[in-house]
């Protein structure tokens, strides 16, 4: 298992050459099933780049952001992360690349719940063999930077929305990952939390020259980035530099 | 992760269920604890039949007279007394044969002052002491030349004096048995009861000829109504009944296939038939009980497939964010662990003490170990690792994706 060096500029951090998504469906009546969610997609993704993928539901996107997270794999073509063939890596190979180099954001969340905010921002620190005193330690510092101080040994539900994503992204960055992939981070949030989180978000994609992808179907947050991919049915429509 | 945190993190997990933790280890704690009670109630069952053995002395026969026929009659095993100090004497020669001890045995009224007992009268010789592994608490066995000139002095079973003497000493007493006076020379030590439930204590030993001559009375003399005989080695104790069989065949004039007119028992035989028999009721008693250990382990797999199934999206958020398989895999396994754990320490308790209840109420011999302290114990881990494996393999197995995804 070969740790993920960080990428030199020469090579993108994300390559995807024509990459396909199907599903089987089971269907007594007929047989199996193709479905195909994603058609023939290339991308190139530079260390740095703010992305947004915008398209309707059911369009690909979420799929296509499993693929980049490591948690589900191409039915055909090629993705290198850092220039490594993903296909060719085992399961705790990718496990490992999820907990150093990624980091996760979800729609809802998806905090660890009757764990304190502080205990879920350790836990991929724990993963990475970290001792438990010592990630709480770096937790802690990581809760101070997103502004939490105040609320690292209060449980999910007792946060509010915009605090649990807070909570999130620092559970994202404990691992100074190069990648943060969010997935509609803003869809459960008002528009001034919103705000407040695509700013961070802004931020780290500035000062830490940290990659995010950001999936998303509302323009004014897709302002937020850089690039923006559309997608529509499966497919790339639409793939521009915006300033 | 490292195992303190493993182990924390599963303690935590439990926590978090607690009615249904409990529940679930409830189901151990029951079959540990029926396990450490019922092995205790069926080594302690084993220790007191070895007890008994250790009194009985050690490569014993006992000789009795055997049926005998005369003119187309039988008359029953012990009618006739066909056994006689002389073969005692002579089986006592015998070159695999250590001591014998020749009994006349009755039922005799022994008086001290006002207290009276009646009690079983043994009248044998100096080595019966010896063979039957008998210690004497105060004063003395009687002597060969006490047996020889037919003195009036007896050596009293510890239940027997305390009939007569209460806390009194009985040595140098003067009793009187069916109204001759008789000096106590002695008092055994305690035996308690034999293999067959019979008070070994309560009885009085006089020497063989004094008993003959002036108690028990003879119709044949020099007839004796059984005799012990202890061989030299447990090793050669066929060797040495085939041994009396042929000499006392010959003594008999029994030639051909004329049935033998007396039986030799072999004690060792009779007590390796106890000792099996209470090992073996203590291996059933381990084995039931090991059935409801098996059915609480059903029950955590039963859990752990619930909780398994009721937490996929938290294990998809664990994979998220860098679990890998074997860390899945230990954190359920850890759990069922710790359940199997905490209800083994609890059962070990719990079996204890209701060990201990019913040595109490029932007055018997319960015998705990550490080895079976520690085989419950070890027996209730294996049973959480066994039962919590398949459960913590399937969280293991789940795709990272589906699992995120589960509602």
């Amino acid at each position: 298992m070969l740790p993920v060096r960080p990428s030199t500029s020469s090579q993108p951090l994300i390559k995807i050459e024509h990459l396909c998504k199907s599903y089987a469906l089971d269907n007594q009546a007929n047989g199996s099933l193709n479905s195909q969610v994603l058609f023939d997609i290339n991308i190139e993704i530079g260390q740095g780049e703010f992305v947004a993928i915008m398209g309707h539901s059911g369009s690909g996107k979420s799929t296509l952001m499993n693929i980049l997270g490591c948690l589900d794999t191409p039915s055909s073509g090629r993705y290198w992360f850092s220039g490594q063939d993903v296909a060719a890596l085992s399961g705790d190979a990718l496990a490992q690349i999820r907990n150093r180099n990624i980091g996760f954001v979800f729609q809802g969340f998806n905090l660890l719940k009757r764990m304190t905010a502080l205990d879920n921002v350790a836990t991929p620190l724990l993963y990475a063999g970290m001792s438990r005193a010592s990630s709480r330690k770096r937790a802690l510092e990581q809760l101070r930077l997103t502004g939490l101080t105040d609320f690292s040994l209060y449980q999910p539900n007792q946060l509010s929305g915009g605090q649990q994503q807070r909570v999130a992204i620092s559970r994202a960055l404990i691992n100074q990952p190069q990648l943060i992939l969010a997935d509609e981070p803003t869809g459960n949030l008002d528009s001034q939390t919103s705000c407040e989180i695509m700013a961070l978000f802004q931020q780290l994609n500035r000062e830490q020259n940290i990659t995010i992808v950001l999936v998303t179907h509302e323009d004014d947050i897709a302002a937020y980035a850089n690039r923006l991919i559309r997608f529509k049915d499966g497919r790339v429509i639409h793939d521009e530099s915006v300033t | 992760m490292n195992l303190l945190t493993i182990i924390g993190e599963s303690l935590r997990a439990l926590r978090t269920n607690r009615l249904r933790t409990g529940l679930t280890m409830l189901g151990m704690i029951i079959g540990v604890a029926a396990v450490v009670l019922l092995i205790s109630i069926g080594q302690g069952a084993q220790s007191k039949i070895n007890q008994s053995i250790a009194t009985m002395g050690s490569n014993l026969f006992i000789v009795l007279p055997g049926a005998t026929s005369s003119g187309g009659l039988s008359f029953g095993s012990g009618s006739v007394k066909t056994l006689t100090v002389g073969d005692s004497e002579a089986i006592a020669e015998l070159s695999l044969v250590e001591a014998t001890a020749p009994v006349i045995s009755g039922t005799a009224q022994l008086n001290y002052g006002a207290n009276n007992w009646s009690t079983t009268i043994t009248g044998t010789t100096p080595d019966y002491f010896n063979v039957g592994n008998w210690n004497i608490e105060s004063g003395t066995f009687f002597s060969e030349s006490e047996m020889r000139s037919a003195v009036r002095v007896a050596v009293l079973g510890k239940e027997t004096a305390r009939n007569l003497f209460g806390q009194e000493g009985a040595t140098g007493k003067i009793i009187r048995v069916t109204n001759r006076p008789f000096l106590v020379i002695g008092v055994l030590e305690a035996k308690g009861q034999s293999l067959s439930g019979r008070d070994q204590d309560d009885n009085v030993f006089i020497p063989l000829t004094t008993s003959e001559r002036q108690i028990t009375g003879n119709q044949f003399p020099g007839s004796i109504r059984y005799m012990m005989v202890q061989a030299k080695s447990a090793k050669t104790m066929d060797e040495a009944e085939a041994e009396i069989v042929d000499l006392l065949r010959q003594r008999h004039r029994i030639t051909g296939d004329m049935e033998n007119d007396f039986t030799v028992r072999n004690l060792a035989a009779i007590a390796d038939v106890a000792t099996g028999t209470a090992k073996l009721m203590s291996l059933m008693l381990g084995a039931i009980a090991s059935i409801s250990l098996l059915v609480g382990g059903i029950g955590i797999m039963n859990i752990m497939l619930v909780s398994v199934t009721e937490r996929t999206r938290e294990i998809g958020i664990r994979m998220a964010i860098g679990a890998n398989r074997r860390a899945i895999l230990t954190q359920f396994l850890a759990e069922a662990v710790m359940i199997c754990i905490l209800g083994g320490v609890a059962g070990i308790i719990l079996g204890i003490s209701g060990a201990w209840i019913v040595s109490q109420l029932a007055d018997m011999l319960i015998v705990i170990t550490l080895g079976m302290v520690v085989l419950a114990f070890a027996f209730a881990s294996a049973i959480g690792i066994f039962f919590g494996f398949y459960p913590a393999r399937k969280a293991a197995l789940l795709k990272p994706v589906e699992a995120l995804r589960y509602e």
